[in-house]
C-alpha cells in the first residue's frame, strides 16, 4: 500500500459509503414510492387489487378524504399518538433516572448495568410479550396477587374477582414502555455520559444545591438526549402493530392494526397505503419543523 | 480540638487527603493572609489541585482542618462556602450567554433584578467583555472565555478566589498580558487569591508568596525571590528555574565560607555559608545565569573551572553554552545578550576553550538527603 490506509483509497471508500445508500434506496425509498403511488389508486376487486384512473387527473384522492371523514381512522390516529405519547413520557420518567444513575456508578458496575439494559434483546420479542400476557391474564398468580391486595385494603362491597388488565389500552402502554425502555435509556446515557462533570461542580461552586444543579445544568444539556430517546420510542410506538394486536382492545385499535386490517382482511391496498402515508407525514412534518427551528436557534448570537 | 489560634485568613492545619492507598496531600499546614495572591506550585500529581479542591469543598480532608476567615470548613458543602473557583477548563455553561454565565451565582444572592444586572455589568466591565454579553461560550476565543470564567467567579464577591491553572490554556503572548491583568484585578478587588499552577514563571509573576509542593508535601514557602535565590532543598532548586547540580563533599569552613570538593567538576568550590560538618556528603548547585564565562582566565577569582564549548545556542535575548569539562561533565551557562553585537564579539563559540567563574555567593549547598 503506497499511501494511506485501504479505506482512504478512493474506490473502496466510495463503495463502502455507497453501501448504506443503496440499501436505503432499494429497501426504503423505492417501497415508499410504491406506497405513495398506491395510495392514489382505486381499490378494485382484481389482482392486484388496485387500479389508477384512466383519465385526468389519474390520481384518486378519495382515500385521503376518507381518512378525515371516517371516525374509525381519526380515532385510531388519536389512540396511536396518545398511547405512543404516554409510553414516551413514561419511558422518559423511568429511563432518565436509570441513565443518570448509569453515569454515576463505577466502571465495572456500569458495564454490568448496561448489559442488563440490553439483555432483554437476547430473547425473542414475541416471547417477552407472551410472558406479559401470562402475567396480566385474570387467572395468573400476578393478577390474583394484585386482586388479593386490593381486596385486603378495601371494604367487601368493592371487592373484585380479578383485574381486567389484558385487552386494555393500559396493557398496550405498559408493554410498550417495557419494550421500548432501552431505546430511551441508551441515547440518554450516551448524552449524559459525555456531559462535562466540572459544569456541575461550577454550578455548585456558585451556590447551587444538587437539585438546582440538575435543573440548571444537567437537564437543559440533556435535551438532545431526551429528544433522541423520545423519537426512538415515539416513532415506532405510534406505528406499533404487534403489541396492540396481542394485548390491546379491538374496539380501541391503534393505527398499525388498522393498516394491517385494510391490507389483510379488507384487501383495500390503496386505503392502507394512504393511512401509512398520512402517519408518516404526521410524524415527519413536526420533526422537520423542529430541526429547522433548532438550526436557526443554533446559528448567530442571541441578542 | 485545636483552636484556630492563627490570625491568618486561611488556615490549613495538618491536612491530609488519601484516595484509597494513595496519599495526595500529606499533613500540610499553611497560612494565607487576607488579600494575598498565593500560589501553589508543583508538578502534576503533587497534590496542589487536591488541596485547592479541599478549599473549594469538592473534597473533604481525610485528616486535619481548614479554616476560612475563622470558620471551620469541615462538612460545609461547596455551595455554602464563601469561596469561588475559576476552573482550569473554565467550565462555562455552554447553554447560557456570557451575561447569564456571569450572573448565574447571583441567583442565590439576596439581590433584586436591577442590582443583579448592575453587578453583572460591573464584572463584564472589569474584564472588558461588555460588548460580548449576548454571546454563547462557543462563540468566544480562548482568552475571552478565560475572562468570562474570571468574571463569573468574581461576581459573588467571594472571600477567597481559587484559580486552577488560570493561564494554562492561553498562548504565550496572551499569558503575559493576562497574568498582569489577574494581578491587577486582585489588587483592585482585594480578594484573597489562591492560584494553582505547574508553571514557575506564572507563579513568580502572579504571586506574592509561593508554596512549592512535591508528592503531597510543601517543600518551601516564600516570596518568588526567596524560592528562586534561596531554595531550601534540591527539589526546589531544580524545580524552579534550572540548576547545575552535583554531589559534593565538605572539606572545611572558614570565615563564613564552606569549601567543598566536587568530583564531577574535578575541582574544589568555595560557597558562602556554613553549617555543614567536614566530610559530609552534600549537594552543590549553581544556576546557569550566575556563571561568568570568559576566554581569558580571570585574575584573582576563587572558583574558576576550565572547559570547552561543546554546544552553543543563540535565543535572542540570551545565549546558552554547554561547556564540557575535562571530567566529561557538561555545565549549562546562560548569558544575557545585553549588547547588540555580531559574531566576532560573541564570548565564545564551538570548540573554544573557556573559563567559568562562580561567585561563592552563587554556589548553593543542600543536604544530600533531601
Amino acid at each position: 500500500m503506497s499511501e494511506g490506509s485501504w479505506f482512504n483509497r478512493r474506490g473502496w471508500r466510495d463503495i463502502i459509503i455507497a453501501g448504506p445508500y443503496v440499501w436505503l434506496v432499494l429497501f426504503f425509498l423505492l417501497p415508499f414510492i410504491i406506497v405513495v403511488v398506491m395510495s392514489i389508486a382505486k381499490s378494485v376487486t382484481a389482482s392486484p387489487p388496485f387500479a389508477f384512473l384512466s383519465e385526468f387527473p389519474f390520481a384518486y384522492v378519495d382515500n385521503y378524504a376518507r381518512l378525515w371523514s371516517k371516525s374509525l381512522y381519526v380515532r385510531a390516529f388519536f389512540i396511536s399518538l396518545w398511547n405512543a405519547g404516554v409510553a414516551t413520557v413514561l419511558c422518559l420518567l423511568v429511563g432518565y433516572p436509570m441513565a443518570l444513575g448509569l453515569t454515576r456508578v463505577n466502571k465495572s458496575l456500569q458495564r454490568l448495568l448496561l448489559m442488563l439494559v440490553v439483555l432483554p434483546f437476547w430473547t425473542s420479542f414475541l416471547l417477552r410479550v407472551y410472558a406479559w400476557m401470562g402475567l396480566m391474564g385474570r387467572n395468573s398468580w400476578f393478577n390474583r396477587l394484585l386482586t388479593e391486595i386490593h381486596n385486603l385494603l378495601t371494604p367487601a362491597s368493592w371487592h373484585w374477582d380479578g383485574i381486567q388488565i389484558m385487552n386494555t389500552n393500559f396493557a398496550v402502554v405498559l408493554v410498550m414502555v417495557y419494550s421500548y425502555l432501552p431505546f430511551m435509556v441508551l441515547p440518554l446515557y450516551a448524552n449524559l455520559e459525555k456531559l462535562d462533570r466540572t459544569l456541575d461542580e461550577a454550578a455548585m461552586d456558585l451556590g447551587s444545591r444538587p437539585w438546582q444543579v440538575f435543573k440548571d445544568v444537567t437537564l437543559p444539556l440533556s435535551i438532545p438526549g431526551i429528544i433522541a430517546g423520545g423519537l426512538l420510542v415515539f416513532i415506532p410506538a405510534s406505528g406499533e402493530l404487534v403489541i396492540p394486536s396481542l394485548v390491546g382492545n379491538v374496539s380501541d385499535p391503534m393505527i398499525g392494526y388498522v393498516i394491517s386490517q385494510e391490507f389483510g382482511s379488507n384487501h383495500d391496498w390503496p386505503m392502507a397505503s394512504s393511512i401509512a402515508v398520512a402517519l408518516l407525514l404526521i410524524l415527519v412534518v413536526p420533526l422537520m419543523a423542529y430541526s429547522h427551528f433548532e438550526a436557526r436557534a443554533q446559528a448567530g448570537p442571541e441578542k | 480540638m485545636p483552636e484556630p489560634s492563627s490570625p491568618s485568613f486561611i488556615s490549613i492545619r495538618g491536612v491530609t487527603k488519601k484516595f484509597s492507598d494513595f496519599i495526595a496531600v500529606n499533613d500540610v499546614s499553611l497560612d494565607i493572609g487576607k488579600g494575598e495572591l498565593f500560589a501553589l506550585l508543583g508538578g502534576s500529581g503533587c497534590g496542589k489541585t487536591t488541596l485547592l479542591r479541599m478549599l473549594a469543598g469538592f473534597e473533604q480532608p481525610s485528616a486535619g482542618q481548614i479554616f476560612i476567615d475563622g470558620q471551620d470548613m469541615a462538612g460545609v458543602p461547596p455551595y455554602e462556602r464563601p469561596v469561588n473557583m475559576m476552573f482550569q477548563s473554565y467550565a462555562l455553561f455552554p447553554h447560557m450567554t456570557v451575561e447569564k454565565n456571569v450572573g448565574y451565582g447571583l441567583k442565590h444572592e439576596n439581590l433584586n433584578p436591577a442590582q443583579r444586572k448592575d453587578r453583572v455589568k460591573e464584572m463584564l466591565d472589569l474584564v472588558q467583555l461588555t460588548h460580548l454579553a449576548g454571546r454563547k461560550p462557543h462563540q468566544l476565543s480562548g482568552g475571552q472565555r478565560q475572562r468570562v470564567a474570571l468574571a463569573r467567579s468574581l461576581a459573588k464577591q467571594p472571600k477567597l478566589l481559587l484559580l486552577d491553572e488560570p493561564l494554562g490554556a492561553l498562548d504565550k503572548k496572551l499569558r503575559e498580558h493576562t497574568q498582569f491583568e489577574i494581578a491587577n484585578i486582585q489588587y483592585k478587588t482585594g480578594i484573597t487569591f489562591v492560584v494553582v499552577t505547574h508553571d514557575q514563571e506564572e507563579a513568580m509573576t502572579l504571586a506574592s508568596r509561593i508554596a512549592v509542593m512535591d508528592r503531597g508535601i510543601i517543600k518551601q514557602i516564600g516570596t518568588p525571590k526567596e524560592v528562586y535565590e534561596y531554595p531550601n532543598c534540591k527539589f526546589v532548586a531544580s524545580f524552579i528555574g534550572s540548576a547545575n547540580m552535583f554531589e559534593a563533599e565538605v572539606q572545611g569552613a572558614e570565615d563564613g565560607h564552606t569549601q567543598v570538593h566536587v568530583p564531577q567538576l574535578g575541582s574544589k568550590l568555595v560557597a558562602k555559608g556554613n553549617g555543614f560538618a567536614a566530610g559530609s556528603k552534600i549537594s552543590c548547585a549553581f544556576r546557569p545565569e550566575k556563571i561568568l564565562i570568559s576566554r581569558e582566565r580571570p585574575a584573582d577569582a576563587r572558583n574558576v573551572i576550565k572547559g570547552v564549548v561543546q554546544d552553543f545556542g543563540y535565543f535572542g535575548k540570551d545565549s546558552l553554552y554547554r561547556v564540557k569539562l575535562p571530567t566529561g561533565t557538561i555545565i549549562n551557562v546562560n548569558t544575557v545578550n545585553a549588547e547588540r553585537h555580531g559574531d566576532k564579539e560573541n564570548v565564545a563559540t564551538w570548540e573554544d576553550e573557556v573559563y567559568l567563574t562562580l561567585d561563592p555567593k552563587s554556589v548553593m549547598l543542600f543536604d544530600g538527603a533531601s
